[in-house]
This record gives structure tokens, sequence and C-alpha cells, in this order.
């Protein structure tokens, strides 16, 4: 039941993207491009979408089961550190320069987009990475 | 600053928008878990466990979304704005900053602002002012 659910959640969340423009990397690149020709399209998608999950996170704090009868589990770490901005900080680099965040780079991998794969292939690099250099301390 | 008006999509973007919320909210509530795709992509690379078959069904119907879209409507407008060797880079950059942030624009900008989140608000606020200044280096200060 919970990965029906999350079928279900993650084909929502693809038809979401490619409506919203987040799977269009030139409508990325123009939303980024404070100093250019402004697209301020995605600052309407972050606002859709808190509109609609503030209200089930605020429940969620609430509640310790899932519907699938599965334990609901929030993210518990509160530590503002190094890695927090750092990671953040290259991620907000790669996302400039390719024009994709995890997300709609997936999605635009089942549209049969070549580049995507490219930039899927090495992000899956830097993760192994990541967990690679991590190993000892997990 | 000129706003790009003939590319302004209000409506597309905030019904999308909207839809992302409502996926996370089905997730957090019905499965239980964050919507957070850097963290559902990276913790396929760990071994097993209980953890794996929601994580695969849910970037099942991720990657799927677009054949589902298909059926109804014309595939939307992708135009890519990187070459291959700024792709590789890019890919790299995202990959190891989203583990080490511990989120991406989903999980800290979506999921960890509607929790209210302070940690997420810094990786929120980082990941968006380094992509703004990315792309201010890139087109006009490179770009030229």
């Amino acid at each position: 039941m919970q990965a029906l659910i999350a079928l279900v959640a993650g084909l929502v969340f693809g038809v979401g993207l490619l409506l919203s423009g987040m799977a269009n990397p030139a409508k990325v690149a123009g939303f980024l491009d404070l100093a250019g020709s402004w697209d301020p399209s995605l600052a309407l998608v972050m606002g859709g979408a808190i509109a609609v999950a503030l209200p089930a996170f605020t429940l969620a704090k609430k509640r310790s089961r899932a519907w699938a009868g599965c334990a609901l589990t929030l993210p518990t770490a509160n530590r503002i550190d190094a890695p927090l901005v750092l990671g953040s900080l290259a991620f907000g680099a790669g996302w400039g320069l390719a024009g994709y965040c995890p997300g709609p780079a997936l999605v635009s991998l089942g549209m049969g987009s070549a580049p995507a794969g490219v930039f899927v292939l090495a992000m899956l690099a830097g993760m192994g990475a990541h967990a690679w250099l991590t190993r000892s301390r997990a | 600053m000129n706003i790009a008006w003939d590319a302004f999509t209000p409506w597309a973007s905030l019904a999308g928008g909207a839809l992302i919320g409502l996926s996370a909210a089905l997730l957090i509530l019905g499965s239980g878990r964050v919507a957070g795709i850097s963290g559902i992509v990276g913790g396929l690379l760990k071994p097993g466990g209980p953890e794996l078959p929601w994580r695969l069904a849910f970037l099942v119907g991720l990657i799927g979304a677009p054949l589902v879209w298909g059926l109804f409507a014309a595939p939307p407008e992708a135009q890519p704005v990187a070459g291959t060797g700024t792709l590789v880079l890019a890919g790299l950059l995202v990959g190891v900053g989203t583990r080490y942030g511990a989120g991406c624009t989903s999980g800290h900008g979506v999921c960890g602002l509607s929790r209210l989140s302070p940690r997420s608000l810094v990786a929120t606020l980082s990941f968006m002012a380094a992509g703004f200044v990315t792309v201010y280096v890139v087109r006009h200060l490179i770009g030229g």
C-alpha cells in the first residue's frame, strides 16, 4: 500500500513538473536570470506547492501513522552547519549551469531527453561519490 | 530588471506547483515519507532495506509521468541550455551537493518550507542564491 500510494504520488509530481515549466531548462534559466529578461513563473510553482503542502505537513506533525499503516517519519535534523550550506550552494550552482534539478531531470529522462540522460548519470556519480566518501561514518 | 511577460505562465506554473504540493501531501500522509527527490534517488544507492519498494515506485511514477501526459496532450516545451561538458559538471555538483545538503528543491524547497523548518529555509536560500549568481556569471560575465 505504501508503494502504491508512492507510485501515484510520483506520477502526480511528474505531471506537476511538466505542467509548471520546471522540466524546461530554458525556463529555469529564465527564472534564475534576474539581470536579464526575467521570467518569474517558477516562483509561483513553489508558492502553489507550499500552499497545498503546508496544511498537509501541519496535519502530519500530529500523526505517527500514515494511511498505509506504516510509520509516518518526518526529518529530525535541525542543525544548520557547513555541509548543509556548502552542499546547497554546490547544488544551486549545478542547477544554474544546466537548468535541471533532480526531479525535472528524471522527468526529462522519461521524455527521452539525451541531455537529461547525461545529467542524471553525472548526478548519480556525484551521489555515489558522496556515499563512498561518507561510508565509514554512516 | 525586465520582466519577460511573453514567457510568463502564471496559471500553468501555479497549477503545476499545486500538483507538486498535492503529491507531497499524498506521500507524507499516505506513505508516511517526505517527497525529496534527491533523498529518494540517493537512498537507492544504499543496499536494500524496507525503504526500497516505495522509493522505486515513486521514481517509476515520476519517470513515467511523460508517458501518461502524452496520452492527453502534446509534449511540453523543453529546451536544453547546456552542452555535454557543462551537463556533466552540473550533474556532479547537483549529485554531491544535494547529498551533503540533504535535500533539493523538493525536499527543502517544498516539503521543508511547508514544515516551517529553519534548516530547510537556509538550504533553500543557499541554493537559490547560488543559482542566481551562477546564471549571472554564465550569461552576463562570461557569455557577455
